[in-house]
């Protein structure tokens, strides 16, 4: 057994799997906030508590209706996706003249109603969700043992990653998409209901974080506070990814999940603060951000 | 959607005379009266806590109100600086007005690493970015040793003012928060409504013109924020000491958001708005405090009412009212 730096492969190729699995999630949940923002111009703080819904959801429809991990991983981001198309509607519509500041302080504010309801009624100590009976077990790789979930995991994320980033870039809908970015008063004289369009966007990206949710459910428990800490790397991932580009995020995300984990490895007490720091540096030489193109 | 556009627009111009003017002189004077008597009637650590967060909020709306600058990490200065004061206390045996400085000096130089590179950023990014460092202070508070992680630093110690009055009872000490807290308050009032001040409006106002003039924008924007972070610590200090308590809660991204819910509930850019609304929140956390988790629904709620009906805030409205500024 070769060993690298003092630190032996398995330990290497744990915290690797750990990190690339935090790097699917930051990418899932920094592409629908990217998503989010290029249309609606606004910074979905509620992303966290959505991508907490997404997690409950699932485990609300195993336990009250017995509906299992694979309907819900299409049922809940539906659902979810649907609740928030209702907030876009009936509260974030009547902020897009305002200054973009306003949009944030709404979207905190559900993001408290929300978690303060959940915790409310489901406490804080969390709930356990099984892991889908075809992904128990797992290989074993000669050089480490990967569990099949946590490789699910990564593989859906990279699949949903790419058919966004396919959509976005290479359709006639994406295309729609990426010029009411630019001008939405010009693509709506072209007889596109832009505001339609905002608001799908807007389900759209609450989606993909509630799919994330439904991913994470079996990993971590199901609590009422998972998704708020969560929610502020996520920021600092895309304060160095730069909101600019779907691919950056996508990149951003997954590669900052391996840097964390390799610091697992080499300096575990600075394994909390590594994306700050990260994020520190980008700030002093790129401010902009990695794939930015907007200050 | 353009992102010059600020919050504060909408607000009535403040006319720049010399000196204060009448009524915010009666106002001054009138609340400096009821704050000498408050410990007599309601229970003075309870006093104590609404003037620290007053100053607090007061602090926070120098940077967003007059600076236009929505800082989302303002529990860093406040919980780093209350940290630091209770460290110097019970440590070091420090005595009050020493251990407050200390603290307050940490948040001055915490505010100017943090500043600096946050400026770099504008809008919704420079949100983010102050979010994303006070959460690294919270995770270096959680995991560093003088902090005491989950359990915080308990029992601190108020030793005797200048060495030489003794600050144990509650009453006393509340003459020197009142001090600490009203000449902060005082000294922010002053701030904006010195050139300085006005520069800054300018800069909210319209940053491309405060350019064109000549002036140097990030270095007023980095002055600002580095004399919110001071002032933020300067009430976080004065807490710890008040409490005998330093715990993570000062530094967690929860009080970050109480201190914007206290001044857009107040009104943001106005003078009385932050002490309203501070007094407001921190009164509702202690009569609903048996509610738990409603608590943080409720605050949420008023987020939430405060955005979309009445982004003036309560003492925003009020001076549209009397056509004064508050």
């Amino acid at each position: 057994m070769f060993e690298l730096l003092g630190v032996p492969p398995q330990v290497l190729m744990g915290q690797l799997l750990i990190g690339l699995i935090n790097g699917s999630f930051y990418a899932v949940l920094s592409l629908g906030l990217a998503v989010i923002f290029g249309l609606l111009n606004i910074i979905n703080f509620a992303h966290g508590a959505q991508y907490m819904m997404g997690a409950f959801v699932a485990w609300m429809l195993l336990n009250y209706t017995g509906i299992g991990y694979w309907p819900a991983l299409i049922l809940a981001p539906i659902v979810v996706g649907a609740i928030g198309i209702a907030l876009e509607r009936t509260m974030i519509s009547r902020l897009y003249k305002l200054d973009h500041l306003y949009g944030l302080l709404l979207t905190f504010g559900l993001a408290l109603i929300i978690q303060g309801l959940f915790r409310n009624y489901y406490g804080v100590s969390g709930l356990p969700y099984a892991i889908p009976p075809a992904l128990q077990g797992g290989q074993n790789l000669g050089f480490m043992f990967l569990p099949n979930y946590r490789g699910w995991v990564i593989v859906a994320s990279v699949i949903v990653c790419f058919s966004t980033w396919f959509m976005i870039e290479r359709t006639r809908l994406g295309a729609y998409l990426r010029a009411a970015t630019e001008n939405p008063e010009l693509v709506g004289a072209f007889g596109i209901n832009v505001p339609r369009m905002i608001t799908l966007t807007y389900g759209f990206g609450v989606g993909l974080a509630a799919f994330a949710g439904v991913l994470a459910a079996p990993i971590y428990s199901v609590n009422p506070n998972m998704g708020a800490d969560l929610i502020i790397v996520v920021f600092a991932v895309v304060v160095i990814g730069g909101m600019g580009s779907i691919m950056g995020a996508i990149l951003t995300g997954f590669g900052l999940g391996v840097i964390e984990g390799l610091t697992r490895v080499f300096y575990p007490e600075g394994s909390a603060v590594v994306i700050f720091v990260i994020m520190a540096i980008v700030l002093m030489i790129k401010p902009e951000g990695l794939f930015g193109n907007n200050a | 959607m353009s992102s010059t556009e600020t919050p504060k627009a909408a607000l009535p111009a403040m006319t720049h005379t010399v000196g204060m003017p009448t009524h915010h002189k009666i106002i001054f004077v009138g609340l400096f009266a009821v704050l000498l008597i408050l410990p007599f009637m309601v229970y003075p650590v309870f006093a104590m806590k609404l003037m620290c967060f007053a100053l607090f909020a007061c602090a926070f709306n120098l940077l967003l109100g007059f600076g236009g600058l929505l800082s989302f990490g303002h529990a860093a200065y406040f919980g780093m600086a209350s940290y630091v004061c209770a460290h110097a206390a019970k440590v070091w045996g420090l005595t009050p007005e020493l251990a407050i400085l200390l603290g307050t000096l940490t948040a001055a130089v915490l505010g100017l690493a943090i500043g600096s590179l946050a400026i770099r950023r504008q809008g919704i990014y420079f949100a983010m970015v102050t979010l994303a460092f006070a959460q690294m202070v919270y995770f270096f508070a959680l995991q560093a040793k003088f902090t005491g992680g989950e359990d915080g630093i308990q029992s601190v110690p108020r030793q005797d003012l200048f060495g030489l009055i003794p600050m144990r009872d509650d009453t006393s000490f509340y003459f020197v928060v009142l001090a600490i807290t009203f000449g902060g308050i005082l000294f922010i009032y002053r701030i904006t409504h010195s050139p300085f001040g006005q520069v800054l409006k300018s800069i909210r106002e319209n940053e491309p013109r405060a350019v064109s003039l000549g002036y140097h924008v990030n270095r007023y924007k980095l002055m600002v924020f580095v004399l919110s972070a001071t002032f933020a610590g300067l009430a976080g200090a004065t807490k710890s000491q008040v409490f005998h308590l330093a715990s993570l809660t000062d530094v967690h991204w929860t009080m970050s958001g109480e201190v914007v819910l206290m001044t857009l509930l107040g009104g943001m850019g106005t003078v009385l708005g932050p002490i309203v609304g501070a007094v407001i929140v921190v009164t509702m956390q202690n009569y609903l405090a048996y509610l738990g988790a409603w608590v943080t629904v409720i605050q949420g709620c008023i987020f939430v009412i405060g955005v979309l009906l009445f982004r003036e805030g309560i003492i925003g409205v009020l001076q549209k009212l009397i056509k004064k500024s508050l």
